[in-house]
């Protein structure tokens, strides 16, 4: 009879981004339950609603996380602008779409220099960091900052990119798609990184649904949703596919993450030869009412911003779901079965964000 | 294949050793912000009229104007350089610098005050070379 | 997206609506809590594919209302959010925090 004894993993690990913590109950350095425990960095930020007005709210919408802040951003401004049934004209509908797939390739390319840390590839994780710096230099040179942008704003943008800045990040991509191939070719084919992604924590496909799983660590498992395809922004004028793998594993989860960035790089490549001329914001008036419900892919899932409001400036509530939320009870069930050695990079592959988990 | 796959990243970890760092020698090269950059807050205070509007519309309410006094003050490390005061200053008195603001061990406020404007001289004076 | 698929149903037949969901082959995708003038408002949001349903139930401030984590099993972590920051009483949770999921400073701050 095998004893069974329970480890405290977290909050305070090397190898995680953000504090989490999970008890795990193991049998001889076989992980046979988890008990997840979220809670380190609950802000409140949902709260602020009662005291800062509707247009006020965007910085603190885009301050929920410094990754994924964008998307944020513009899905409280989309689903407040739905709700007051504004129209943004066509050309601010490009900007976003070009800033969320950069922000996209930013997010997946700092995702895999954690995957190489977790697994002690050191000069992997600075090579792939140093692609991302790049990225993070294109955002700097067209909105301003780094990592919080601040361009988003209740009726279109703050911002205009010129065409010709445009056309220079796309010559800069293009560049960078060489080097993202060398990259990839490691992750993907060396034997020492195979060795340890390759059959660890997989999820059939039909767990994958039943738990709620959402974005690339879905895909993965094979099932063929991309919340793009419902068209907000300016994805209904630009053609793609969602990127899907069968197998299920840690291995397929990165590979869905790589092909994603040569789409994004793609995805950019067309809205470039797409975008209209024209204003980029149009004036607001009024107080919103009513409720709205938008859906906008993440790089990490599905994210559900649900606004409403009744006619004054201050919003009744507004509730983030955020994609890492969902992703947790179907982490919990990869973990059932795996080695002890694996439990960080499960962890790692369903790419937490645990500050957007709690805001 | 094991080895073929290993040789892969040896040439870029060997590349990466005969060449100079990504990163730039800061600070003995100084940084060199793009543009657009948001850094701080300045203000050109002979400008101003001290209408208020930039201290309703600052979502974290660093900055207090005051009429009375002439002053205009902002409190450095509050402001989240969102930029909305200074697209809502009437007289455009309000800019967005690039550089950010210098780490203190305190939390400073930095204040302007507008110099009293000279009184009118009298005309016997306004014009010495025209005296007698 | 959201005015149409709207279901208001009361706090008993949770249970039937959800195992509907279940066997038509829906997944839960939320659940988000509004705070009314006399109780909360409970929306339940189901999706397959593309598409997206939602069920409603008014809460009264005591009145209690059954878990369906035993029918959707991650409908655990969004029930413990609610009844942490809101303080509705949902009963029955598979995996209870009682409490405990997010560390507060004031009880059920979202109460108020």
């Amino acid at each position: 009879m095998s004893t069974r004894s329970v480890v405290p993993f977290g909050p305070q690990h090397p190898v995680l981004p953000e504090p989490i913590h999970l008890d795990l109950v193991l049998e001889d350095e076989l992980v046979v339950e988890a008990i997840p425990s979220i809670g380190f960095i609950h802000r409140g930020l949902e709260k602020l609603v009662e005291k800062k007005d509707f247009g006020e709210f965007v910085y603190v919408a885009e301050r929920i996380c410094g990754i994924c802040s964008f998307m944020h951003g513009m899905g409280y401004c989309e689903a407040v602008e739905r709700t007051m049934k504004i129209e943004i004209p066509n050309r601010a509908k490009y900007l976003r779409t070009i800033w969320s797939e950069m922000s996209r390739i930013h997010s997946h390319l700092l995702w895999l220099g954690l995957l190489a840390d977790a697994f002690g590839f050191e000069s992997l994780f600075m090579e792939s960091w140093r692609m991302r710096e790049k990225i993070l230099d294109m955002f700097e040179y067209s909105t301003g900052g780094r990592v919080i942008f601040s361009v988003n704003k209740i009726g279109g943008q703050r911002k205009d990119m010129s065409n010709d800045m445009i056309m220079d990040f796309v010559g800069i991509l293009d560049g960078m798609e060489k080097e993202i191939k060398a990259l990839s070719n490691t992750f993907l084919l060396d034997y020492a990184v195979k060795s340890r992604l390759d059959g660890v924590g997989i999820l059939t496909k039909q767990q994958a649904h039943d738990l709620g799983a959402v974005g690339p660590f879905m895909r993965a498992s094979g099932i063929h949703l991309d919340t793009r395809n419902l068209g907000y922004g300016a994805y209904s004028e630009l053609s793609f596919e969602p990127i899907t793998s069968d197998v299920g594993d840690s291995y397929a989860r990165t590979d869905v993450r790589i092909r994603e960035i040569y789409q994004s790089i793609d995805l950019i490549r067309q809205a470039a030869q797409k975008i209209p001329d024209g204003e980029f914001a149009v004036p607001v008036k009024g107080f919103p009412s009513g409720e709205y419900m938008m859906r906008v892919e993440q790089p990490r899932g599905e994210a559900i911003y649900y606004v409403k409001a009744n006619g004054t400036k201050n919003l009744d509530r507004m509730r983030v779901r955020t994609p890492t939320f969902a992703n947790i009870p179907g982490l919990v069930e990869t973990l059932k079965g795996c080695q002890l050695a694996d439990v960080p990079i499960l962890i790692l592959t369903i790419d937490p964000c645990i500050s957007c988990t709690e805001r | 294949m094991r080895h073929m796959s290993m040789i892969n990243f040896t040439k870029t970890a060997l590349k990466n050793f005969f060449s100079k760092p990504a990163t730039r020698p800061y600070p003995a090269v100084p940084r060199l912000y793009p543009e657009r950059t948001r850094g701080s807050i300045g203000i050109d205070i002979d400008a101003c009229i001290f209408c208020g509007i930039c201290s309703k519309k600052c979502p974290t309410g660093t900055i207090t104007v005051s009429r009375d006094t002439k002053t205009w003050q902002i409190r450095p490390f509050g402001c989240i350089q969102c930029g909305e005061c200074v697209s809502v200053c009437p007289k455009k008195c309000l800019t967005m610098q690039q550089n950010y603001t210098i780490p203190n061990a305190k939390k400073t406020e930095v204040s302007f005050t507008q110099a009293q404007k000279p009184t009118e001289p009298l005309s016997a004076e306004k014009n010495p070379e025209t005296k007698v | 997206m959201i005015d149409t698929d709207i279901s208001i149903i009361s706090a008993g037949e949770i249970m039937t609506g959800a195992l509907k969901m279940k066997t038509s082959g829906f997944r839960l995708v939320q659940i988000c809590a509004v705070r009314t003038a006399d109780g909360y408002e409970l929306t339940y949001s189901f999706g397959r594919e593309y598409e997206i349903k939602h069920l409603r139930v008014q809460l009264g401030t005591d009145e209690e209302i059954a878990s369906i984590s035993d029918i959707f099993s991650p409908a655990f972590l969004y029930e413990n959010e609610i009844s942490d920051l809101f303080g509705a009483k949902i009963k029955m949770i598979n995996l209870d925090y009682h409490g405990n999921l997010y560390r507060l400073h004031s009880e059920t701050p979202f109460k108020n």
